[in-house]
Parts: C-alpha cells; structure tokens; sequence
C-alpha cells in the first residue's frame, strides 16, 4: 500500500517538476527537441513508446545535423548470453588497426581525438610494468624486436567500479555484460573515469567533431549513436553489432590482422572464449583490484 | 502566525537596509567582489559554450582545481564546530557570542562548494538528475551523491541556526533554545560527516592508490581543523579592527591553543603515510615521488609546491606549539597564513593531481590549471566573500551597534 502512494507521489512530483521545467525552458525560448531532451527521463525508465520516440527524435537530430539518414536502435540484451573478450599479447603487433577501426565504428569523436583502445608498448624484459609503458610509439615502426604490445580497453567487469560510483545510475551493468552509458542521463561528474583502473572511460570535453562522410549511420542508443559534449563515454563490445539478428564480431576483432582478438558467449560452452579459457594460459588485468573482468589476456603461442 | 510573518519581513527589510549602507571601504570592497564574479562570469559564459575543454583537465588528470578548492572548503565549513564545541558543550562563554560568526563561514563555504561542483560538472543543465525524488540518486552506493546529501543538510542546519540567532537578536529575545541546541549539536556529527564523506570520495577509488588509505578521512578531518580556524582568526582580528566587531584575546588564544592540537596530528598522521610508502617502497610509491621528487629523471612541476606545504605545516606548528609565540599577535598571524596556505596547496594540489599522475595506466600527464579555471574560481570566491561580507554586516549590526526591532519603531515614531 505504502509503496503505491509513494510511487504516485513521485509520479506527481515528477509531472509537476516537468511541467515547470517546460515553462521555464519555453520562456528562454528553448522548445521542441531541446526541450524533450532536456526533460527526458533515465533510459531504464522508459515505456516502449517513449523509446521509439527518443530513437526518432535522436534519428531526427543526426540527419538535421550531418545531412546523413541513420538507424538508431535499442536492441535489448538476449537470454543466455554473457559476452566475454579474449586478447593474445603473443600475436599482437601494436599495429593499432583496432584503435582506428573502433573509432570509425563507435563515431568517435576526431577532434578532440577520443580512443576508446590504448595499445601499451612494453619492454619484454620488464613483463607488463605500467611505469614502463608507452601508448605514444610510432606505428609505422611496430612491431619492435624487444617490445611486446598490450591493447587496453573497457574490460566489461561484472564487479565495475565506474558503476558503483555514478551519482545518478546513469552507466549499468546490462544483463548480458556489457557496461553501458545512458549519455542523456550522464551529469559529466567523471566520477567513474576516477574510478576505472583501466583508463576505459573518456569525457567529451568539447562538442565531439566527426566528419559526415565518416559516419556510421548504423547506431544503437547505448553504443555508438553521436555523443554530446559533457557526457563519458566507453567501450560496449560493439553493441550495435554484437546483439541483435545479425550477431556480428566487435569491430576490433574483425579488423585485427593477426587474429589475436576473440569474442563470444562466456555461457555457449561451444564457443571459441570457453576454449580459450580451458585450454590456454590466461590472466586478468589489475585482479587484485577484484573488478573481475570479462576481458581476458593469454598467451596463444 | 501574521505577526511573525510582519516582524520577519521587518527583520530582513532591516537587514536589507544595513547591507545598503556604509563606508566607502565597504563600497569599494563590494565593487572589487563584483567585479571579480563579473569577469569569472564571463568565463563561465565561454566554458559553458565550448565545454570544460577551456581547462586543462584531461581525461588523463580529469578532476582538478574546481574539485581541490571545493575539498578544501568543505574542510573550512566542517571547522566552523571548533568554535561550536567549546561554546556550546564547554559553555565557555568569551567564544559563545562569536560562534556565529563561525557558522556564517560555514554558510559561505559551502556555498562555494556547491558553486565548484556545478562548474566542474560536464552537463550542469542536468542537476536536477541529482536532486532527490525528481531524479535518481545512486544512494547509498555513490560517495558523491552521499555528499550531495550531507552538503546540503549540513548548509539548512546552519543557515536555520544562525537565522534563529539573528533574528532573535532584532527581536531583543533570547533565541529559541528547544530548536537552536538541538541543531548546533547535531552540527557537531554534521561537520564531521561531511569531511568524512568528501575523504571518502577519494578513498572509495581503488584504482588509485594514492587515496586509498584508511587515514585519509582522518588526515582530512586534522588539516581542516588547522586551516578553518586559521581563517576565523584572521578575520574575527580584520573585523575587530574594521568594524564594530569585538572579541575577546582569551577567546583567540584558546582557538590557537586547540589549533596546535590539530596540527600536531595532521603532521603525525603524514608523517605515517610518508613512513608506510617509503619503508615498503613498493609500486604505489610512484604518486608521492611524483609529488615530491619527479619520475623517470624528470623533476615533477608540483614538487616546489609539495615542499613548500610541508615546510609551512612544520613552521605553523613550532609558532603555534610553544605559547609565547602563540600568543604574540604577529607569530601567530604569521603561522596562520602558513598553516592556511599549507592546507591550501595540500588539498589544492598534493591531494588530487598526484592521485591521477601517473594514470592508471601509467601516463604522465602535467597539469596546470588553465586561465578559465583561475578566473571562473576567482568569481566563485568572489560570491562567498559577498555572501560573508553581507551576512557579517548584518550580524555586526545587530550584535554591536544595537539594530533590533526597537530601534527601527523608535525611527518610525
């Protein structure tokens, strides 16, 4: 009983605070889209309907401002699947195809320059030492006889820091794994960019610049769909890719050229990352920091 | 109920009119705090525009000067209970006249605090995500939105005392005991709490190692205890000078003498930290040699500005520990400048940019803060000492130069 009449007190508060908010807004002259935008609820929140409007309305937005007809959907996380990573350290070259290829796939920003992969340049002689990395190296040059190369990127933790910290729930753990962002619900505290011990998550400092002509119209809400300036942003496995009908590989995996990155159901015992981790040496990153990561590290050859 | 009302309205009329009027000292101390809110405006303005890319925060090193000084006055706001324990618990009475001098401060720091938050917030058109009931707090699991909370709590219980007080003096009433009490001692937790809080935000990060010891909210809670006094003592001398403000000396000797206390566990406990990272000397020493030293050969920028802090904190503490220096006016003032000033670089600079340098993922990125920040945090102290320099005027007039509800039917008549 008691639960209801919060729950309608709430709902009145909201509708009462909406409604102020609107007036306000449309007294600064700000309306239509902006206004939706500004009044629109978390994501968790919403109704189917008020989803396919927000889909529209982000459609609407994209073309209006790259001239450019893209799909935006919100594919929901499907039964039975918990997608995992795994990276051979053995066979990367540090050639840096993944940075460039996620960076077209997922929209990222070109100016200021957002990578969601940092490829580490190592000493062999030092095993995986962070004082005494380098992500700066030059490409052309890789890969160096006494270097090794280790590509860091979100490791999908099913205990993740990031998500602990948010203020206001706006970045969770979706049923199938993968850390999400809702980039409208985002403050831009950047809280959770203290918290990764990866360096996963990356703040839009200024509005994000991509070329029209770069675009991948192909967007999912919580993936790659253009950011706004002041949101964080990170790594979700590809999700406009990864779930659906289509079930294609990660970007990363698909553009490696030395097959070193794999992908798959941690839950498929068939599948090629339950192989990996029964027959190869495999580590995690930072385990003592307990995050447990779905991203996974071995030595294939 | 209307009589209340038309004597309120009264009271803040008169408070009104006390604030339009005095010296020219007073006009051109207002007009430079405009002036200083004006042009940070400005620069809000175009941070607002073109996005926190105006700092040199990175994703590197991605809180920085806004989050420093808003730490740091949270510890200015949570010493304002120095003077409220001796003067309510101890009822030692040449303090009690002036604890509300102490809880104006607290008012006004925390108004800067939140001030620094909304202008380090990426999307500052979405705060009210983070206002209860109509948006959603990640509660109890964020330490910000627990700060969020205790803030808040913390500024209605102050500016709830003090507007009891003051209004009780234009009243010629003694204050209302059954509501001040019960607040001014839940103060007391309060205070303490939101330093905790704010340590904790930091703590909970266990990415950074830097922060993650268990003595960093009580380290917190010791440099607070040095710094806020340290400003209370200059301003109650600044006021007593300027205005029709009066203290007593025993009354600052005892907040000297409980300031010595303070600073002696703020070194202790440092001296603790400095002794677990260099005698373990393990890979998390990499923050503090940043700190005091440099890496990889490199001297780090912060290095003169780590020494510089500790050197003020040692000196502070022999003024402040022996009592001849610590009560000769002129040793003191000069302890507390450097007490001030060592907390001020040490929440400032030696807690946050060593934390993030190196990142987690071993970069070495060198801030700075950049000429937006330094103006846009110029302004936000500006509105603090507006809003401490209005409430002070208006509290002096009602404590010393005898406004009250009398005096203004007397002018009518």
């Amino acid at each position: 009983m008691k639960k209801n009449t919060d729950l309608t007190r709430r709902e009145f508060i909201k509708g009462a605070a909406g409604i102020a908010g609107a007036t306000v807004l449309a007294s600064c002259g700000l309306s239509g889209d902006a206004l939706e935008a500004f009044l629109q609820k978390h994501f968790k929140e919403l109704s189917n309907d008020e989803k396919a409007e927000i889909l529209k309305r982000i459609e609407d937005e994209c073309k209006a401002k790259y001239g450019k007809e893209v799909a935006v959907v919100g594919t929901p996380a499907e039964e039975g699947v918990l997608f995992a990573y795994a990276l051979d350290i053995s066979r990367c070259i540090g050639c840096r195809r993944c940075v460039y290829g996620c960076c077209e796939e997922n929209n990222q920003s070109r100016d200021p320059q957002i990578h969601w992969i940092t490829v580490l340049e190592m000493d062999k002689s030092e095993g995986v030492n962070l004082e005494k990395a380098n992500s700066y190296y030059e490409v052309d040059k890789v890969p160096q006889p006494d270097k090794f190369y280790f590509p860091v990127a979100c490791q999908q933790c099913e205990n993740p820091p990031c998500v602990k910290v948010c203020p206001v729930k706006a970045t969770w753990k979706e049923p199938d794994g993968i850390v999400v962002v809702d980039y409208n619900w985002c403050i831009g505290c950047r809280c959770c960019i203290t918290a990764c011990p990866y360096g996963a998550r990356h703040f839009n400092w200024a509005e994000p610049k991509i070329p029209t002509d770069e675009l991948n119209p192909s967007m999912h809400y919580l993936g790659n769909r253009p950011r706004m300036k002041g949101c964080v942003e990170k790594c979700t496995f590809c999700i406009q890719r990864t779930r659906g009908e289509e079930k294609k590989y990660p970007k990363c995996v698909e553009v490696c050229p030395v097959g070193a990155r794999k992908f798959g159901n941690l839950l498929d015992p068939s599948s090629e990352i339950r192989y990996i981790l029964a027959n190869k040496r495999v580590f995690i990153f930072k385990e003592e920091l307990n995050t447990r990561p779905k991203f996974f590290y071995y030595y294939g050859l | 109920m209307i009589k209340f009302i038309r004597n309120f309205i009264n009271f803040i009329i008169a408070s009104m009119r006390m604030i339009a009027k005095g010296n020219i000292a007073y006009y051109c101390w207002l007009i430079l705090l405009l002036i200083l809110i004006l042009q940070g405006g400005f620069a809000y303005l175009h941070q607002f525009e073109k996005g926190l890319i105006v700092t040199n925060m990175r994703d590197q090193v991605s809180w920085a000067f806004y989050i420093g000084n808003f730490t740091f006055l949270v510890g200015v706001a949570a010493a304002a209970v120095m003077l409220v324990i001796p003067a309510y618990v101890y009822n030692w009475g040449p303090i009690k006249e002036i604890v509300v001098y102490g809880e104006l401060l607290a008012v006004a720091a925390i108004s800067m605090c939140l001030g620094f938050v909304l202008v380090d917030m990426g999307r500052p058109d979405r705060f009210w995500h983070l206002t209860p009931i109509i948006g959603i707090m990640n509660f109890p699991s964020s330490l910000l939105a627990w700060d969020a909370i205790v803030l808040n709590i913390y500024l209605l219980v102050n500016l709830t005392v003090v507007t009891n007080i003051l209004y009780s003096l234009f009243m010629k009433k003694h204050y209302n005991h059954k509501i001040v009490l019960p607040l001014v001692i839940f103060s007391i937790p309060m205070a303490v709490s939101i330093h905790t809080v704010t340590a904790f935000l930091y703590n909970g990060m266990a990415a950074r190692p830097y922060w993650n010891s268990a003595i960093l909210a009580p380290r917190f809670l010791a440099s607070a205890f040095c710094s806020g006094p340290a400003i209370l003592l200059i301003l109650f001398q600044v006021l007593r000078k300027t205005t029709s403000f009066r203290i007593k000396d025993e009354a600052i000797h005892k907040v000297a003498e409980l300031m010595a206390y303070a600073m002696f566990i703020n070194l202790f406990l440092f001296f603790a930290e400095v002794f677990k990272e260099y005698y373990s000397n393990t890979q998390h020493i990499v923050y503090m040699n940043y700190l005091f030293f440099g890496l990889n050969g490199k001297m780090s920028p912060i290095a003169i500005w780590g020494w510089l802090s500790v050197l003020f904190g040692v000196i502070a503490f022999l003024i402040f520990l022996f009592p001849k220096t610590r009560k000769n006016f002129v040793a003191m003032n000069i302890g507390c400048v450097m007490i001030y000033t060592s907390v001020y670089i040490e929440k400032g600079i030696a807690l946050i940019i060593p934390g993030y340098t190196p990142t987690v993922l071993g970069e070495i990125y060198e801030y700075f803060p950049s000429i937006h920040e330094l103006r846009i945090s110029a302004a936000i102290f500006g509105v603090g000492f507006l809003l401490f320099t209005l409430m002070i005027k208006v509290s002096n007039s009602l404590l010393f130069e005898e406004l009250s509800i009398e005096t203004i039917k007397n002018r009518e008549q």
